[in-house]
């Protein structure tokens, strides 16, 4: 390998990339832009989720059933109904998400000491917010049943009475449970993956296709020296949009960093060698642009979105997709964010994935190398 | 007239042979046709799979200094409401945090000594939970079983101490909630992201192809080989699309295949409306394809362009995060997002079988977005071609 034949490999490759401001703006932008909306637009909590009322019963008791709903930070009453029908209505254009219909003898049932029901009727469309909706109507109703029995009792004579349990969580890492502090550090590796899907896994094919792969076989470049060359400019924009990343984490959204900095960057070079190597392989293999943009998609952006535990649990899937993440780099590139930043915890504990890290980047950097052939078709 | 008939026919045969050439180069290369069919039901199988926000069987380890009868069976109670697993028991406040910061688990259930005096005492008995608040999401349902769990077990000792004390009063009765969930009866967040996923892949799919494809002839130099041909801007836009709107189609039929018959998503509604959705909606992303196509020179721009629309018309879809929760602003520009009433559409006939009847509200406005993209892009394109 010749390290001079390497640098000037860089150089054409950095001058690729200078020159199309364009690309080199978005390779930039589009992180800031997921990182922007995934800080402030989008969160899975649920708050104040929109519900109707079929109050059948009209009693002093349901409207205080009904204004404990509104009254809680999670359910705001929108409008009340008078029949099945106007419900049904209400969910199918999504008014509402959620229909309360207590029954025509709700408050005699309580009085007399017997359990009243109360339907709650959920859109169950989106799983994620009723399963919450639904956690919520029961910390209503329970509260408000308890209330009850407490009044009578203090009237029966009992003196004030006193909880018997009291559950007290502790949320560790995360106190106030800030869905940001987990998404922002998750990201930093779709991001990367992002990079090395939509600039890597173009360069090569690109060359191929324009027809000035023949310029450069007829070069003596060396396979190991293009692979690298190729490799030095995406790896400064990828460090680049990281350090970014990092900034924006830490003073516009505040999320903590209780780890080592030097570790973060350490272990985010490795993951950016071995996704960028990818990316490249990708190119090496297809030769064709479209194919390429194609095949980045599945291999590089859609496992690190979905299959990391970014976002999605892996702790939830089913046990062969979860057989099937352990071959995902950003899984372990997820772990070790989150274990910097949130956790604040070192190498010691972090061992395991960064090994499999550095074994997956001197795997397909190999692979790059091996694949590429200097010869024409 | 027949000069006019001749012309027509003309025109026909260029279109043809625009299309025969199209379909040639799409499907010449046996990669490319597995990329182009293999890909969507790649996709639908990970995220049908992968993408559950579920919580069950949530790993918990067990630091009972107690060690009573009531202790355990309160933990016995955590367990059998299925939502917690007993990984370990730790008898060191240092394995506590151990456990958590290896992710072994993700909470921990901690008694002190004294819990079960404390309950038969009437005082107050307390029981702490540890939560791994790295995955919030997961945290915040977590919390919120553990809480009814407590409330219920509360509200019995609680119950029972008030008939101990005060014989037989008549206790008010409790509120007996029954909770149905519509359209979707066990919750699977299966059967609300695949149907989701069918947006996903067409979008991507036809974007992608369109704004590539009129590039590459940029970047390889053929474009001036058909500009010397007779075919006029119109016919090489149709030549350019139909193809890639019927890749749309097909990828459409086989996503919603694999939905119903594997993941057994229930399809409430009609397949027709679905088709006859899809092609309004086929509009505007073949229309922004062309638009992207127009504003790029290289295909590195193209793809790079259209992610950059990609993104962030995903990701305020409503695809996996609610649109009610986003900011107000952010909501207001979601109305310009083509990607969410194409969503609604599709959940509304796959979940709650609606038709035109309801989804008008999102059909028009789709059909305006798609045909003001579409001239918009047709101009332009024009102007580059002539």
């Amino acid at each position: 390998m010749n390290w001079r034949r390497t640098r000037a490999m860089a150089r054409k490759e950095f001058l690729h990339v200078l020159r199309d401001a364009r690309s080199m703006g978005m390779a930039v932008a589009i992180p800031m832009l997921m990182l922007t909306l995934y800080g402030y637009a989008l969160t899975l909590d649920v708050d104040r989720v929109p519900t109707v009322v079929w109050d059948q019963s009209q009693t002093a008791l349901s409207r205080r059933l009904t204004a404990a709903y509104h009254g809680s930070k999670y359910f705001k009453v929108v409008g009340y109904v008078a029949g099945y029908d106007e419900l049904e209505r209400d969910i199918d254009t999504r008014r509402a998400l959620v229909a309360l219909v207590i029954g025509r003898d709700f408050a005699q049932q309580i009085d007399a000491g017997r359990d009243a029901p109360v339907q709650l009727i959920v859109d169950g469309s989106d799983a994620n917010t009723a399963t919450i909706a639904m956690g919520y109507a029961d910390i209503v109703n329970q509260t408000f049943s308890q209330e009850l029995t407490d009044k009578q009792a203090l009237r029966s004579g009992y003196e004030a009475p006193k909880i018997p349990l009291d559950l007290r969580p502790r949320v560790w890492f995360n106190p106030e449970l800030e869905s940001r502090n987990y998404i922002v550090p998750g990201l930093i590796a779709v991001i990367m993956m992002v990079i090395a899907a939509l600039l890597t896994s173009l360069t090569v094919a690109r060359e191929w296709e324009r027809g000035t792969m023949e310029q450069l076989i007829s070069t003596p470049v060396r396979a190991t020296e293009l692979v690298l060359g190729k490799l030095v400019p995406y790896f400064v924009i990828g460090l680049l949009d990281m350090c970014l990343a990092v900034l924006m984490g830490r003073f516009l959204f505040h999320v903590p960093l209780r780890g080592s900095l030097l570790l973060l960057f350490g272990m985010a070079s490795m993951y950016l060698a071995g996704v960028l190597s990818l990316g490249l392989l990708i190119s090496i293999l297809t030769r064709s642009q479209l194919l390429a943009s194609q095949f980045a998609m599945v291999l590089t952006f859609l496992p690190a979105f979905l299959l990391s535990g970014f976002i999605f649990a892996i702790a939830n899937m089913p046990r062969v997709v979860q057989i099937i993440t352990y071959v995902v780099p950003a899984r372990y590139f997820v772990t070790i964010l989150k274990g910097i930043y949130l956790k604040g915890v070192g190498l010691e504990i972090l061992a395991g994935p960064a090994a499999l890290l550095a074994a997956f980047a001197a795997a397909m950097l190999s692979l790059a190398i091996v694949k590429f052939k200097k010869k024409l078709a | 007239m027949l000069k006019h008939n001749l012309r027509v026919t003309a025109m026909f045969q260029r279109v043809r042979q625009m299309l025969i050439k199209e379909f040639i180069q799409v499907f010449r290369d046996p990669k490319a046709r597995a990329v182009i069919f293999v890909i969507p039901c790649f996709q639908v199988l990970v995220i049908g799979y992968a993408v559950t926000t579920d919580v069950k069987h949530v790993a918990t380890a067990v630091y009972d200094l107690d060690n009573s009868v009531t202790s355990r069976e309160l933990t016995a109670r955590f367990v059998k409401s299925g939502y917690f697993d007993v990984v370990a028991s730790l008898d060191d406040p240092a394995q506590v945090v151990a456990v958590i910061d290896r992710g072994e688990a993700t909470a921990v259930l901690h008694y002190d000594r004294g819990f079960a005096a404390d309950l038969r005492a009437g005082r107050t008995a307390q029981v702490q939970l540890i939560l791994d608040g790295t995955d919030s999401n997961t945290a915040g349902i977590v919390l919120s079983y553990a809480g009814k769990i407590a409330e219920d077990y509360s509200r019995q000792v609680l119950v029972s101490r008030y008939r101990k004390s005060l014989g037989a009063i008549t206790l008010p009765g409790q509120v007996d909630l029954r909770s149905r969930a519509w359209f979707n009866n066990n919750l699977e967040s299966r059967e609300f992201y695949v149907p989701g996923v069918i947006v996903i892949v067409v979008t991507l799919v036809t974007l992608l192809l369109t704004s590539m494809a009129i590039v590459r002839e940029k970047e390889i130099g053929t474009m001036e080989q058909i500009m010397v041909t007779p075919i006029t801007p119109a016919e090489f836009i149709i030549g350019k699309t139909v193809p890639f709107a019927l890749i749309g189609f097909i990828d459409v039929f086989l996503v919603a295949m694999i939905g119903i018959f594997w993941f057994d998503v229930p399809m409430r509604g009609s397949m027709a409306l679905l088709f006859g959705g899809t092609s309004l909606y086929l509009m505007t992303t073949l229309g922004v394809g062309l638009l992207i196509s127009t504003v790029s020179q290289t295909q590195q721009q193209a793809m790079m362009s259209t992610f950059f629309f990609f993104f962030p018309a995903m990701l305020l879809s409503g695809f996996a995060f609610p649109i009610a929760n986003m900011p107000q602003v952010v909501q207001y520009l979601t109305y310009l997002n083509p990607m969410r009433y194409f969503l609604v559409v599709i959940r509304g006939i796959f979940l709650k079988g609606v038709g035109v009847e309801v989804l008008w509200t999102q059909l028009v406005p789709l059909g305006i977005i798609g045909t003001c993209v579409l001239v918009m892009a047709t101009r332009r394109l024009h102007k580059t071609l002539a």
